[in-house]
């Protein structure tokens, strides 16, 4: 596979349900039509029993990069995003430095741009060094060459009731929005798992779920208030739905979103202590697993996003109290989704494109998406076979770090492809090489 | 049994048997030599992340009663504390040919994280570890509870019919869920006496009676034993109650109390005791009092685990 190779998609099924070709030139899709001509210098690339989805957009992924590439760079964390089939991500602010000036965020975008695997699009943190204290440089951010539109102090929660208000306000001017990470300070000091009957058996400090729950409704208020969007990231349990959907029905104008592992996962696997399952926040009962997927079904949760949290092997190999929080996401969040959403009935593959692609894209306000596979459409799209049942093994990750809760799981179906951009950065199951995958994003470049 | 973590997983039959075994070894320090053969050559460490005199020479004075070689691993002021892994400290004693490890540390689930991550293949016993579980004290209260209830016939009994009430912070009390989880297992029935920011979350569902008067559980229960659970002074800064004072007049076993138990109820208290805050020095000292029984019986317990851990075979024993 070369740089300025044209591709031919043979008969993928497209989300809707449809069979169809795709031709692939220069960057875009180029015809879109049953039995398109093989010419000569095309690649054929047959997708018969495939889905081909439009490029997944993630819309909180932890990169690490600048000041922790132990964990992550933006390198190995786009690889990772292209393993996982998506072409977008929106790169979060706690880096080191914190992501909280223009020179940082243009520094994160230029990776993601030299990288190639994936449209890295970085998040400003909404206050200075994230301390919750003083409004960082949004209009920096703003106007930069990353033309940053999503702020947030992930994290940390942006818990000041009038700094709250005044982000949601000052960000409306650079059509922005406030991604908010819901989590009451004072209610969760030294918090380990979710609080209930099992952390008390087990010993482990209880994160309430009403320390979210109280964030989300305070500022679903704000918003209202000032008419401003918000999005409230990682949505975890049964009551921040019932807010959300309140929130809505009201006209509020907030999205929200549930991660993969909130969405699978509950909080019985920490009976283990394996500091694997150690997230934030953290994994909650079966009854709020069902709430949010139903959630997803009523479009009360808009989206799905992975909150990819890589760490090091040393700060998850460690009693829970002392291990990290986080997991990573990129590579699984397809099949997670699909065990969790498609095969339990309750979303469509076109249903999938909208919450892992299309709204995405929309909140984030990312320039050049289309969702659509129609002529003139970017490139960028995966195709995934949705009929494997494998399990999920380390030979999937393509990140620079290990700690998956799904190694040794069984979840259903693998990305084939990935295309950005027009060409490949995953072909055949196989994430293409660094060199090759930079030398064609340069080429891209060139020609835009 | 591989490893002793909890009592949550013991088996009647297993608690009998570690009681029964713990009989056998209380037996041995009424000999004139009060020492066993048993685990000559073989090397217990004592790893203590957190500091507990008290269980750490309990441990050692049942290792050296047994024969066996005791390392004392204090990670106060070693190279844990430093910033050295648990995991990088257990491969350290796995390579120093520890035979079996006795862990105290501050986080829950360590002890088991310790059991099953490969670091070392040894047997683990937890000595405590945060807020979950202390499994020897447990079965030290209990084994002290079937003595002065059975006068000298308590091999191969239970303790079913009994009823038990453990009064204090059980919210951050590993020794309380130890005992409810092995006294449910042998047949006794536990209320819960504390103010409702000392009770858990979610213990309704455990299977255990939870009260916030003392005086009228005391009347209406009319409890075989009552434990007294120590309060810590710091948990008056974070709001759990307002002073030393109210919480002694609702929760304390005062003098008053005291007085009004019948002469046959047991007192318990794992130690170390505030006297006058959470029992009074009449209550802790009077013969209904098994304080000083406790610490005795501790050393048999935990004779009793480490031998059938290590040996396994009672058949051998005496
Ligand atoms: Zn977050």
């Amino acid at each position: 596979m070369t740089v300025n190779t044209a591709y031919l998609i043979r008969g993928a099924t497209l989300p809707q349900g449809t069979r169809a070709d795709l031709l692939v030139q220069d960057a875009r899709i180029t015809a879109v039509g049953t039995n398109l001509d093989t010419g000569s210098g095309l690649t054929v690339i047959d997708a018969d029993g495939l889905i081909a989805l439009p490029g997944l957009v993630d819309l909180h992924t932890h990169l690490r990069e600048p000041g922790f590439e132990q964990s992550e760079t933006v390198l190995t964390g786009s690889r990772a995003a292209a393993a996982g089939g998506f072409t977008s991500v929106f790169a979060m602010a706690n880096t080191l430095p914190v992501s909280d000036t223009a020179g940082v965020v243009e520094q994160v975008q230029a990776l993601g741009d030299a990288a190639g695997y994936a449209t890295v699009r970085p998040i400003g943190a909404v206050t200075v060094g994230l301390a919750g204290e003083r409004l960082s440089e949004i209009g920096a951010m703003a106007h930069s060459r990353a033309q940053v539109r999503v702020f947030s102090d992930d994290g940390k929660c942006v818990h000041d009731s009038l700094l709250m208000r005044r982000a949601l306000e000052y960000v409306r001017t650079f059509d922005g929005v406030v991604a908010q990470h819901a989590q009451d300070p004072r209610l969760t000091e030294n918090a380990q798992m979710n609080e209930g009957a099992l952390s008390s058996e087990l010993g482990l400090k209880g994160w309430p779920a009403v320390a979210e729950e109280s964030i989300i409704a305070r500022d679903v208020l704000l918003a209202e208030h000032v008419g401003s969007r918000l999005h409230v990231c990682h949505v975890s349990t049964a009551g921040s739905v019932e807010v959300i959907r309140w929130a809505k029905s009201r006209g509020i104008t907030v999205t929200a979103e549930a991660t993969p592992h909130h969405l699978l996962l509950t909080e019985d696997l920490i009976r283990s202590y394996d500091a694997r399952y150690k997230v934030n926040p953290p994994l909650r009962r079966d009854e709020d697993v069902r709430a949010l997927r139903e959630g997803l079904a009523d479009g009360t949760i808009d989206i799905i996003a992975t909150d990819h949290a890589p760490h090091p092997k040393e700060s998850k190999e460690a009693e829970w109290d002392a291990a990290s929080f986080g997991m990573v996401g990129l590579e699984s969040a397809l099949s997670v989704a699909q065990t969790a959403l498609i095969d339990t009935g309750l979303l469509t593959w076109n249903d999938i494109a909208r919450v892992l692609s299309q709204t995405p894209a929309d909140i984030g306000r990312l320039a050049d998406h289309s969702h659509c596979f129609e002529v003139g459409a970017p490139a960028n799209f995966t195709l995934v076979d949705p009929s494997t049942t494998s399990t999920f093994d380390l030979a999937r990750l393509a990140g620079k770090s290990t700690n998956s809760p799904y190694l040794g799981r069984t979840l259903s179906g693998r990305v084939e492809y990935t295309f950005h951009h027009g060409y490949p950065t995953v072909g055949a199951a196989a994430v293409r090489p660094a060199d090759e995958v930079a030398t064609a994003a340069a080429a891209w470049k060139a020609g835009n | 049994m591989r490893h002793l973590l909890t009592t949550k997983h013991l088996s009647r039959d297993a608690a009998i048997q570690i009681l029964d075994v713990a009989e056998d070894m209380a037996d041995v320090a009424n000999r004139e030599v009060k020492k066993l053969p048993a685990l000559r050559g073989k090397t217990v460490v004592n790893l203590f992340f957190e500091d507990s005199t008290r269980t750490r020479i309990s441990f050692e004075a049942a290792a050296k009663r047994l024969s066996a070689d005791v390392i004392n691993f204090s990670a106060k002021g070693s190279s844990v504390s430093k910033g050295e892994s648990l995991k990088d400290t257990a491969q350290t004693l796995a390579a120093m040919g520890a035979d079996a490890v006795v862990i105290r540390h501050q986080s829950s689930g360590a002890p088991q994280v310790l059991a099953e991550s490969g670091w070392i293949d040894a047997p683990i016993v937890n000595a405590g570890d945060g807020t979950h579980e202390h499994p020897t004290q447990a079965l030290l209260d209990a084994f002290t509870m079937r003595r002065r209830l059975y006068n000298g016939q308590s091999r191969g009994r239970d303790l079913d019919g009994v009823g038990v009430v453990i009064v204090g912070d059980i919210l951050h009390s590993r020794v309380a869920r130890s005992n409810l989880w092995l006294l449910e297992t042998l047949g006794a029935h536990v209320t819960f006496v504390a103010p409702a920011t000392l009770v858990p979350l979610g213990a309704e569902t455990w299977p255990v009676a939870i009260s916030y008067d003392l005086d009228a559980t005391l009347a209406a229960e009319k409890p075989d034993v009552v434990m007294m659970l120590r309060i810590q002074s710091e948990r008056m800064n974070a709001a759990f109650f307002p002073n030393a004072r109210e919480y002694s007049r609702e929760w304390g076993l005062d003098d008053v109390r005291f007085a009004a138990l019948p002469t046959d109820t047991i007192v318990m208290h794992p130690g170390p005791m505030n006297r006058g805050l959470e029992i009074s020095a009449a209550a802790a000292d009077s013969a209904q009092s098994t304080v000083l029984e406790q610490v005795t019986n501790g050393v048999s317990i935990r004779m009793a685990a480490l031998y059938l851990l290590l040996s396994g075979d009672r058949e051998a024993l005496l």
